[in-house]
């Protein structure tokens, strides 16, 4: 017999330690229990181990297709197909810019711009000090509040060029910062497990933010005879850039992402894309 | 008439009405005891007192279509559900969320979440459901912290729960129990399509599905299922509450009712407004203090990035779904994202066509492999290195998408490729002469009206 390995990961992938596994096990059985037909738990289970570690990982997914008797391919194709599933190792906090069009226009992309130079990254990259992923993202469903900024999923609304270098600043400086809708930021693993379908513990993380955030309340306003409330931005730290390049086209992410690895030495998948 | 009356006939007050959102500006408004101060579970207890087939034929004599989009009247889906088939039968909420500019849902969720469950009461109600789903985005964690504790507080009051509790919390007897379930997706615009939201919802990639059989028939786990958007679910219990003659006092004999008009973009207030179907964008923006200062409306979208583009001719068109379909274009969800003259119409189009081929889920090849394509061809033409022919290529790959495709991503993807073309053609032409685009990005920013003394302030 040969060494050679075609550049494919040992199976299986190696397993959560005891007793992650059976505190994990615990959780999923939990999540199992929502459901009529036991395979409804893979999209939470999927967020359920990418709180574990950050990413979904082929351990996570040798996990999930255990506890929901499922093939690691049939996971994996799961896995895969869903943007919030992170494949490698990322920032404790998900900087998402919405560069979809009306975001886009109204300063998304000038933001986006000034954060990877800012920060040095290209689109889905982490800083140096693991606290931030930057990426681009679709509509968040928060027009009126344009151009918005996701952080693990919370609201920043209304953001500038300079709010924006501000935030990102203030995460990696490890300074509180709070998401104009929603509740003090957790990381993105504590985000993960709320997804999962477990409710934030911390005491007030419902009521943060208040009932409704400004721009929700136009038309309420209006139609109770107050005065159209003035449109509200946050605080110019920086202002918009001086000389401000022509934005590209930061949504040609669509190239095939590779597969997480639980660890570098064992690769997940084909190592080489296709032709190389 | 005096200017005083006509005023007052176009004023805000006059032309909103607001009924989920009448609310939203209380402290607290999400919590189960500040819906209770506002008629809050009434309409269910008039309904669970009800027989099943007489809430859907009053859901369905209210006119209550579908605010997700399509239009659908609400009661026939429920019609649809087979009765005594002896499978189970389950109500799911799309609360997906993620057409371009759509806004409504997410703020009516974070603002006022017991509208849904009661809503969801109701409808499982009259379908004979015992168990129901809301299908949440996932990129939306502050609503999911909200229905989590919506829900847990149906659950305590009795609104939810096993028979037993419920008969003795809510005093109906025979009541079945009700269950729902908050599941939070993992970013996938397709799963806002009924069929692929299904598919999600059971684990899988999230994928259409061939339609028939319809989801009535053979939906969640091949049971019959009904599927509504959050908007309409949240509006049965006022109907039920104060019947469907209010009900259809407000808007059109075939649009009957209220909804929520999302304004944003390059407007002087953008926001969510409730108000009777019908209304116009000339009211709406008369009343919100217009376009932002010194600028006009190029042109908007009626529902979304998948509706028709429209511009500054349609400015009085009734928005409701005869009116916006007459117009050429589709009411979809009410997402009234307004450009003005700033925006390049070119690279609006290009973005909206790489978000279609990014989220088209590659299982049919018209949809998959022409959004593809009209990137490419679009990407050239914003940056000034197409050709005339190319034009005509984008029509003619967007016809081959249109209709042709498995879902109506494809059709979607395909709106503002032939509405940009029939009022922006010569934009577009001039991209190609010129050898670039003539607008500069800078000044469609939010900030770009700012004084520049401004601009040198730093962090």
């Amino acid at each position: 017999m040969t060494d050679v390995t075609l550049g494919m990961p040992q199976l299986p992938a190696p397993d959560y330690p005891a007793e992650v596994r059976s505190r994990l096990e615990a959780d999923a059985a939990e999540v199992i229990a929502r459901y009529p037909d036991s395979r409804s738990a893979l999209l939470p289970l999927l967020h359920l181990v990418q709180s574990e570690e950050g990413h979904v990982t082929r351990t996570g997914i040798r996990f999930c297709a255990e506890v929901l008797d499922l093939t690691t391919a049939e996971v994996t194709a799961v896995a895969t197909f869903y943007t919030m599933y992170r494949r490698k190792a990322s920032g404790d906090y998900q900087v998402g810019v919405c560069t979809n069009t009306l975001c886009a226009v109204m300063g998304g992309d000038a933001i986006f711009e000034e954060l990877q130079s800012h920060l040095e990254l290209g689109n889905g990259e982490t800083t140096e000090d693991g606290k931030v992923t930057l990426e681009h993202i679709e509509c968040n469903a928060a027009c009126d509040f344009a151009p918005v900024v996701m952080v693990n999923w919370e609201f920043f609304d209304n953001q500038t060029v300079g709010s924006a270098k501000q935030l990102v600043d203030d995460l990696r400086a490890g300074r509180t910062v709070t998401p104009t809708r929603g509740a003090p930021l957790c990381t993105f693993k504590e985000t993960a497990r709320i997804l999962a379908g477990f409710p934030d513990p911390r005491p007030g993380s419902v009521e943060a933010g208040g009932s409704a955030g400004p721009a929700s309340l136009t038309g309420l306003r209006l139609a109770k005879g107050e005065d159209a409330p003035g449109r509200v931005v946050s605080p110019r730290h920086g202002g918009a850039p001086q000389d401000e390049a022509p934005p590209t086209h930061p949504s040609s992410h669509d190239a095939p992402q590779r597969t997480s690895a639980s660890d570098p030495h064992h690769p997940a998948g084909p190592v080489a894309e296709e032709g190389e | 008439m005096t200017v005083t009356t006509e005023r007052s006939e176009h004023s805000p007050e006059k032309l909103l009405a607001p009924v989920l959102s009448a609310h939203w500006d209380e402290a607290n408004s999400w919590t189960l005891r500040a819906y209770l101060r506002h008629e809050g579970y009434q309409g269910s207890a008039k309904a669970l007192a009800m027989d099943p087939d007489a809430v859907i034929a009053l859901v369905k004599d209210a006119g209550l279509r579908g605010r997700g989009g399509a239009g659908f009247p609400t009661g026939m889906k429920w019609q649809f559900i087979p009765q005594g088939d002896g499978k189970p039968h389950y109500l799911v909420v799309n609360a997906d969320e993620s057409e371009p500019g759509t806004c409504k849902d997410i703020p009516l969720l974070y603002a006022n979440p017991h509208a849904l469950i009661e809503g969801m009461v109701i409808a499982c109600h009259a379908i004979r459901s015992e168990h129901a789903f809301i299908y949440l985005r996932g990129e939306t964690v502050p609503v999911l912290r909200r229905l989590h504790e919506a829900v847990r507080e149906a659950y305590e009051a009795g609104y939810l729960g096993t028979a037993e509790r419920r008969r003795e919390k809510l005093g109906v007897d025979g009541l079945p129990g009700l269950d729902i379930t908050v599941h939070a997706g993992a970013g996938a615009y397709i799963c806002g399509e009924e069929t692929a939201l299904l598919d999600s919802l059971e684990g899988r990639r999230g994928q259409p599905r061939l339609r028939p059989p319809f989801p009535a028939v053979a939906g969640l786990y091949a049971c019959p299922t009904v599927v509504n958007n959050v908007e309409s679910i949240a509006s049965v219990p006022s109907i039920l509450n104060k019947g469907k003659e209010w009900f259809r006092s407000m808007g059109s004999e075939k649009s009957p009712g209220f909804t929520l008009y999302s304004l944003s973009g390059h407007v002087a207030n953008p926001g969510q407004f409730e108000g009777p179907l019908g209304i116009t964008l000339r009211q709406l923006l008369d009343m919100s203090g217009g376009m932002r200062p010194g600028h006009r409306l190029k042109f908007w979208t009626p529902g979304g990035s998948s509706t028709p583009l429209l511009t500054e001719e349609h400015l009085d068109v009734p928005l409701d779904y005869e009116g916006v379909g007459a117009a050429g274009s589709m009411l979809g969800t009410k997402a009234l994202q307004c450009f003005d003259e700033t925006t390049c119409v070119v690279r609006a189009v290009t973005r909206w066509t790489e978000f279609y081929a990014h989220e088209s889920c590659g299982k049919c090849t018209p949809c998959r492999e022409g959004t593809y394509w009209l990137v490419q061809l679009l990407r050239d033409v914003e940056a000034g290195k197409g050709r005339m022919a190319d034009l005509d290529k984008l029509a003619d790959i967007a016809d081959n998408i249109n209709g042709k495709s498995f879902c109506a991503l494809g059709d979607g993807a395909a709106s503002p490729i032939f509405s940009s073309l029939k009022y922006f053609r010569a934009e577009y032409e001039q991209h190609i002469t010129g050898g670039g685009c003539p607008f500069d990005p800078a000044k469609s920013t939010v900030w770009a009206d700012e004084p520049r003394t401004t601009l040198g302030v730093t962090a």
